[in-house]
């Protein structure tokens, strides 16, 4: 066991736990954020998606040892009151069904529009193929994320 | 009249009574309609007991507040939604003020499962009766408050109006006057043009909490000095485990305990045996799992493979005494050498898992002589059954607390994962949560059956569909008799029969069971015979479709198969898809057609097909009869989009593999699901509303996907797909 303290949703957080325990249980079992979730342990789902200094991460894939000294943002600490406009947009649209993989879902498109606030499907596409969604609410995920680029240029809320 | 129909029993109000609180309470016990199709959805042992379902719950407090008890699993259906929205409609309140809470698991609700798209059709009346029943009582407290006739009164969002004088009561003002009244015997309910909420788009109750990442699922679930456990079972279904290398394992970092769970009782709902680890993290117990050794007894079923199973298959592709013939009339051999033109087509497909994105897991406590057991389950009943008959204590001592879930799609009607927690719970002497691995979920599912049809079929010299045989081998007994409603009873020499291959894979429902994989069977297998007629597969279809109305089904299962209902949608869904259109070659529209869970669903896909073979859905269409009314039309177009995305993966990539009687695939790299980028950018969505009562939209939409698709690569390319996956079809045409 080695002690680590993690940034998290702008908060430093101090864990006890394996080296090699990844920042997937360190969340979930340890920091009680239960919002990232798990999916199949192997990078494939997209469940897991956190930001590690702003970029899109699998934190089943990242040990604790190397997100420690990272920024680290969950669902939780998107935005304060689910303002966030993908929040909105997901509300709006009623994109979710069972849900599980929406926060990873939210975390990838986050870092989408901050990079790109106006994507084309295809942009939406490429950027959302690493997040699965096992009810296939596909059609809506790509609306929300547009649904979201407008809401932001509207400029009634910004994209963090 | 069916029992739905019929004017509220007196006694069956098993309570009406003003709670402590104050608030009104109006508990509905209605005697339950015949569970049509049922029998689709689950085995017997995992139909909830009781005779009653389903119900209302409905609290009114003092300060105005509506509660609406949601008694039915959440699984990504909408039903904690849509289930509320019937009582609030007729209830007249303000949806905005109604808060929906999740029904205990008890007795007096009976049905409360989430299986067979049965919900809404179960429930919808006796919503409906619940929600004005409280509307009625309402307005008879105000009549009496104000000394005039309940017939000058009207409610609208939660107030009672006076019609002439203009004067108002709140429905919270309401309510101890409410409580000492008679429930009305006969229901009035609204009209449904007068319809506000209902067939309006309302989001999930539970959005904000999705896109916040709160904690809703099971996997969320903590309880004080709670361990995590993992459990490893025999890889070969029906083995035993021997012994483990229990020591070491024990002296790993965070490891708490490990040991031998022999087999109990229970088939393959049973608990299975394998080895438990308990720690204090669930990366300690993943970590120890690593360093696990097993030595296990894999029985008789470890030389079990696909290969052989194929082998045996085609050898019974002539039939023989094996077969039990579930549907026979005319005279289909001599149909057949007298056809124009004959057909003959073998069709197969695969066993698939659920997949259900989160992983099985419960977490319990040992308390009171009986179990607390947090739960994403479908099926609530059976856990609390199997888990009760397990400690062999009442049911009444086992509390199940229903999360939501990750997904359903079948998976969850098993009570195995809570069985198991128990079990280590038991030994543990704490609280457990049981987390299954991706790779466990994927090795230890109830499978979706696989299977193989041989199918013979003949079209008369004016290109009319005259004879059909088919010979469908498979796995599950439960999986058979596809076709039984249609084509049988609409094909003059018809023959079905059915073999099943000895097997000991663990099997169940799979998002609508059997209809999803015979509707690409016989709905591709009528396009080979349009095509053979020289007829355009839409006009072929409708003419075999005929001209009556309601043909019953041969075998008294079900409602009963409406032709004059799929003949609506086929046209409607060929008008909408602008069916008919000459396309470039590699491109091309195919129909797919399927009547399950008692809805009426015809697709049409149009594809595109590279040179080289790669696939494109670009746009489906669908025309959808579930009846008189939508419910939540968000969450109805949200399941038909879901459907046919989820189907055409489905199609596209899944397939396991078995060899040396285990599951060859073990996580997502070997069992691709589809993404995003497969799924078609524009899917059309038609209801076509017609007077029968609405039905669920859980599973029907999926079906007639596959076949759409498949008909529609034909179409593009000359290239007939008949084995699932079609990942399995060189589709390259030059």
């Amino acid at each position: 066991m080695s002690q680590f303290t993690l940034h998290v949703n702008g908060q430093p957080r101090t864990v006890d736990v394996a080296p090699d325990t990844p920042l997937l249980w360190v969340l979930r079992d340890h920091l009680d954020l239960v919002g990232v979730k798990f999916g199949c342990g192997v990078g494939q789902c997209g469940a897991c998606t956190v930001h590690l200094d702003g970029n899109p991460g699998r934190s089943c894939q990242t040990p604790v040892s190397a997100a420690a000294g990272m920024k680290i943002t969950t669902i939780e600490g998107l935005s304060a009151d689910g303002s966030h406009p993908l929040q909105r947009a997901w509300c709006e649209l009623d994109v979710a069904q069972c849900g599980y993989c929406q926060a990873g879902q939210i975390m990838s498109a986050a870092a989408l529009l901050a990079g790109n606030p106006h994507p084309t499907d295809q942009d939406i596409d490429d950027a959302m193929a690493g997040n699965l969604c096992r009810c296939a609410t596909y059609t809506r995920i790509r609306a929300g994320i547009h649904k979201a680029a407008e809401l932001a240029a509207s400029g009634k809320v910004a994209v963090r | 009249m069916s029992a739905l129909d019929a004017p509220l029993d007196r006694r069956s109000f098993l309570r009406l009574s003003a709670l402590a609180g104050g608030g009104l309470v109006l508990g509905f016990y209605l005697k339950s309609a015949p569970r049509a199709g049922a029998q689709d959805v689950v085995k017997a042992q995992n139909l909830v007991d009781g005779a009653f379902s389903p119900n209302a719950f409905v609290r009114i407090a003092p300060d105005g507040t509506v509660t609406i008890f949601s008694s039915r699993p959440e699984i990504g259906q909408g039903i904690r939604t849509s289930l509320p929205m019937i009582v609030a409609e007729e209830l007249d309140v303000d949806w905005k003020s109604v808060q929906v809470v999740t029904a205990p698991v008890d007795p007096a609700y009976g049905n409360q499962s989430a299986g067979g798209s049965t919900s809404t059709p179960q429930s919808y009346t006796s919503l409906r009766k619940a929600g004005a029943a409280a509307r009625m009582m309402m307005i008879e407290a105000a009549a009496q408050t104000w000394g005039v006739p309940a017939s000058e009164c009207y409610a609208e969002d939660g107030v009672v109006h006076h019609r002439d004088s203009g004067r108002t009561l709140p429905y919270g003002q309401l309510v101890a006057r409410a409580a000492t009244l008679p429930v009305p015997e006969h229901i009035q309910l609204k009209d449904p043009n007068e319809f506000k909420l209902l067939g309006s788009r309302v989001g999930g109750v539970d959005n904000p909490k999705v896109v916040t990442g709160a904690p809703l699922f099971g996997i969320d679930q903590k309880l004080p000095g709670m361990l995590y456990a993992v459990y490893t079972r025999c890889p070969v279904f029906g083995g035993k485990v021997i012994s483990a290398n229990l020591d070491a394992v024990k002296a790993l970092p965070g490891v708490k305990d490990a040991f031998l769970q022999e087999k109990t009782a229970g088939g393959v709902t049973g608990l299975v045996p394998g080895v438990a680890i308990l720690a204090d993290s669930t990366w300690a117990a993943i970590s120890a799992r690593t360093k696990l050794e097993v030595k296990w007894g894999e029985g008789a079923h470890a030389n079990d493979s696909w290969a052989d199973w194929t082998a045996q298959a085609q050898k019974l592709s002539k039939g023989g005494p094996k077969f039990e013939v579930l549907h026979h009339e005319g005279d289909p051999s001599r149909a057949l050498a007298g056809a124009r033109a004959r057909v003959g087509a073998a069709y197969s497909y695969p066993f698939i898992s659920h997949l259900n994105l989160e992983p099985q897991n419960t977490t319990v406590s040992l308390e009171n002589g009986g179990a607390r057991v947090f739960v994403p389950t479908q099926n609530p009943g059976a856990v609390q059954g199997s888990v009760a008959e397990f400690l062999g204590v009442p049911k009444s001592k086992v509390e199940v607390i229903v999360t939501r879930s990750g997904g359903g799609f079948g998976r969850r009607l098993q009570p195995d994962p809570s069985l198991e927690a128990v079990a280590i719970a038991q030994k543990a002497g704490a609280p457990v949560k049981l987390l299954w691995t991706r790779e466990d979920d994927l090795q230890h599912d109830h499978y979706r059956p696989a299977g193989f049809h041989f199918l013979e079929g003949g079209v008369d010299g004016e290109g009319k569909l005259t004879a059909w045989v088919h010979r469908q081998v498979g796995f599950d007994p439960h999986y058979m008799s596809g076709g039984e409603d249609y084509p049988a009873n609409f094909i003059p020499h018809f023959h079905l029969e059915t073999a099943a291959l000895s097997n000991n894979m663990p099997m169940g429902p799979w998002r609508a069971p059997r209809s999803n994989v015979h509707a690409f069977v016989i709905c591709s297998f009528l396009d080979e015979l349009a095509h053979a007629a020289g007829k355009d597969p839409v006009e072929f279809n409708l003419a075999l479709l005929g001209d009556k109305d309601m043909v019953r089904p041969s075998t008294g299962r079900g409602p009963g198969y409406n032709a004059a209902r799929m003949r609506g949608v086929v046209k409607l869904v060929a008008e909408k898809s602008g069916w008919g259109r000459k396309l470039e070659k590699g491109r091309g529209l195919g129909l797919g057609y399927y009547f399950s869970h008692q809805g009426y669903i015809a697709e049409v896909a149009e594809v595109t097909v590279s040179k080289d073979g790669e696939l494109k859905v670009d746009r489906v269409t669908a025309a959808v009869d579930v009846g008189s009314q939508i419910v939540n039309l968000s969450g109805a177009e949200n399941q038909i989009q879901g459907s046919i995305i989820d189907g055409l993966g489905t199609a596209m990539f899944q397939s396991l593999d078995v060899a040396k009687g285990r599951i060859v695939q073990s996580n997502l790299p070997e069992y691709p699901m589809i993404r995003m980028p497969d799924a078609p950018r524009q899917i059309d969505i038609h209801f076509l509303k017609t007077d029968y009562p609405p039905t669920g939209l859980g599973e029907p939409a999926l079906p007639p996907l596959a076949p759409a698709v498949a008909n529609a690569v034909f179409a593009a390319t000359g290239k007939r797909i008949r084995e699932l996956p079609f990942s399995k079809t060189d589709l390259s045409w030059a």
